[in-house]
């Protein structure tokens, strides 16, 4: 009897040292560090960004020119981000969300305001970009790539479609099976739905509560028919690449990457429109180094660095000062810099608000759970 | 004789102290705070208030959330019976085989452990994608069979077609049986090697067929051994969640995926954390049963020997 009542006990001990720390946890997560009061920061900075995103030498070129030593972390989804700076900045310095995460952030009260005196080469950055949506008068965020949703697809393997042999409309990956088992959509729950709202003509914001109902019904009977064979995690140029299919949903710079290596490979925003999306240097709350954290973010905005990192990573740039420097297969490449008509119709995705997402993510579920049945 | 504990009382705290703060510390608080999550509302985009509700647990039990249970389960069942239909005659080749031939048998079966399951899976895609190893062949059998016909005056054959291997049910399958065999094999070998091998000629003596002693003598005797091998085989894959994630197709989703998608996308760490645990209870409830099964099997050859 007294060791069943010791076990007891020592549950409830856990049970609440398991509170405390919980609650403690959360404390963390609201309480900022703020940087130590006086004194110059240690020459080092911690840069949590993407794979593949970042040029070859920039971070040798800012140690030479600011002796600050840069380590870089990697995440590959912004949701990854997201939960890492939920749950408490881990030291990071400098974070590179897209532009609805850093409404959602922001929000959240998880960035810091910038100091726009300290970024002087802000003047580089085009000026369609200062004023977005989702962050009013640049606040929080700078600019650092923009990049475009539209379809991937193998020009060989293209029939044809009313008189045109290229994929023009969101029509061939939603709601058509002339590309049977042969089509990949993206995964995330929240693009998936905007994209398929605007190809039943709704704006990608605001979507009606009336017009779910349809997308989920278009989306059911599509993977039930058998014609998606695959929803995808943004790495759809390889499925593209290996030829496992023929049409994809993606980023129009994944698929410059890969179309430089394949020229069998081509990209084109549809007729409808599609959403367009930024990736934005910001520094984190709680960030150790903030002084460090503004002249790292100054650096990568001026022309020759930036130029330095399009040629890397070949998504679009919006610094003028680094596209003027970058040579005519960049600029001009259309994939890259798509048409100004069709840029025209695409729109800013904005964060839908903690509810909505959830029902984004359960319709998505639901049409998975259908493909399975 | 067994020493109790209480007569080392000193000893046997210091060492059992590590492990307990390492259980504790890394295992039950963790846990413990995603328990809580579980009984959480959400509270903005970064808050959760332990309000103590079952609401999470209720939207679990809709009809959307139980097929995609069920469906796991299915798979992870089908995985399991695989894994033990494959696993058995090896872990009984493995017993007869000579002493020397063994060890390195043995450790054929445990290398692929020592692969990170990642780069497992990626070896698998690269075999069987639409330009893998396997198509490859196909298409340069084919493109021979093809050019052959055509130079014996037949019609050549049209272009190959590249066979679709992967993004289904069957590859994920495939690919947790490749990833669980060991999990059935060892526990199987282990039993199978304490078997009494006077049994087995008692029964062919006796004139039994090879057929019947394997399946009236050798099974019931390895009853413990299927039992935990078909537990551990089918725990990991009920939550699988890379495997289907890289070789299944559109419809592969399986509950561990719907679980990372509503710690990420979805941003509902309350109703993740509920699905989490009742992931954990169907193991626990697994456990007991295998517990419960043993146990009766112990009882049934303590009655065989007494008899």
């Amino acid at each position: 009897m007294s060791s069943r009542t010791s076990r007891r006990s020592l549950l409830t001990a856990l049970g609440a040292a398991a509170v405390g720390i919980s609650f403690a946890g959360l404390e963390g997560c609201t309480k900022p560090e703020g940087p130590k009061a006086g004194g110059p920061e240690e020459p080092k900075l911690n840069f949590y960004n993407w794979d593949t995103y970042i040029g070859d030498t920039t971070l040798a070129d800012f140690k030479k020119a600011s002796g600050i030593d840069v380590k870089m972390d990697l995440f590959s989804t912004n949701d990854e981000l997201f939960a890492k700076m939920k749950a408490g900045n881990a030291g990071y310095d400098v974070i590179v969300p897209s532009n609805d995460f850093v409404a959602r952030m922001s929000q959240a009260g998880l960035l810091m305001p910038l100091d726009h005196a300290k970024i002087p080469n802000m003047k580089n950055i085009n000026k369609d970009f200062l004023n977005p949506p989702y962050d009013p008068g640049r606040k929080y965020s700078m600019p650092y790539t923009w990049l475009c949703l539209g379809i991937g697809f193998r020009k060989s393997k293209m029939k044809d479609m009313g008189g045109t042999m290229t994929p023009d409309s969101w029509k061939w990956v939603f709601d058509s099976d002339l590309y049977h088992g042969k089509i990949a959509l993206l995964s995330e729950s929240a693009d998936l739905i905007r994209l398929c709202a605007k190809y039943l003509g709704y704006s990608l914001n605001n979507i009606p509560d009336e017009a779910l109902p349809k997308i989920e019904a278009m989306l059911t009977k599509q993977v039930k028919a058998g014609n998606v064979l695959k929803f995808h995690n943004d790495d759809g140029q390889d499925l593209l690449a290996h030829k496992e299919v023929d049409i994809v949903i993606e980023y129009n710079g994944d698929i410059a990457q890969k179309a430089k290596d394949d020229p069998d490979l081509d990209f084109v925003i549809p007729k409808e429109g599609s959403e367009l999306n930024s990736d934005t240097l910001c520094i984190p709350n709680g960030a150790p180094r903030p002084d460090n954290a503004h002249k790292f973010i100054n650096f990568i905005l001026d022309g020759q660095n930036g130029a330095e990192i399009s040629k890397t990573i070949l998504y679009p740039t919006p610094n003028d000062a680094a596209r003027a420097l970058m040579d005519d297969s960049y600029k001009n490449n259309h994939m890259i810099f798509p048409p100004a008509e069709a840029l025209a119709k695409c729109e800013y995705g904005q964060f839908p608000g903690a509810e909505r997402a959830q029902k984004y993510e359960e319709i998505v579920t639901r049409v998975k759970a259908a493909a399975g049945a | 004789m067994e020493q109790s504990w209480r007569q080392a009382r000193s000893l046997f705290f210091s060492v059992l102290g590590a492990p307990l703060f390492w259980l504790v510390a890394f295992f039950m608080v963790p846990l413990g705070v995603v328990w809580l999550y579980s009984f959480g509302e959400n509270r903005g985009l970064i808050d959760i208030a332990f309000t103590g509700t079952w609401a999470n647990y209720a939207h679990a039990f809709t009809p959307l959330y139980l097929g995609i249970f069920w469906k796991s389960m299915w798979i992870a069942g089908l995985t399991t019976f695989l894994c033990l239909v494959i696993g058995f005659p090896v872990a009984l080749a493995i017993t007869f085989a000579p002493e020397k031939a063994k060890a390195w048998l043995l450790l054929l079966v445990m290398l692929p452990f020592w692969t990170n399951l990642l780069v497992r899976t990626y070896a698998l895609m690269s075999i069987m994608g639409a330009q893998g190893l396997i198509n490859n062949i196909a298409g340069f059998a084919w493109n021979g069979a093809s050019g052959l016909m055509a130079h014996m005056g037949l019609h050549a054959l049209p272009d190959f077609q590249p066979m679709q291997l992967m993004y289904n049910n069957n590859a994920v399958v495939l690919g947790l049986v490749f990833v669980n065999l060991p999990f059935m094999i060892l526990p199987l070998y282990s039993t199978l090697d304490r078997m009494d091998r006077s049994l087995l000629e008692a029964s062919l003596d006796l004139g039994a067929g090879h057929i019947q002693t394997l399946f009236n003598v050798v099974v019931p005797m390895a009853s413990a051994g299927i039992g935990s091998g078909i537990l551990i085989t089918f725990i990991p894959a009920l939550g699988s969640y890379l495997t289907p994630d890289m070789l299944g197709g559109s419809g592969a989703q399986m509950i561990a995926n719907v679980i990372e998608n509503q710690f990420k996308g979805a941003n509902n760490w309350p109703f993740g954390a509920a699905l989490s645990f009742i992931l954990v209870y169907m193991t626990f409830i697994g456990v007991a049963l295998q517990g419960v099964l043993e146990g009766q099997a112990r009882k049934r050859e303590a009655q065989g020997r007494a008899a």
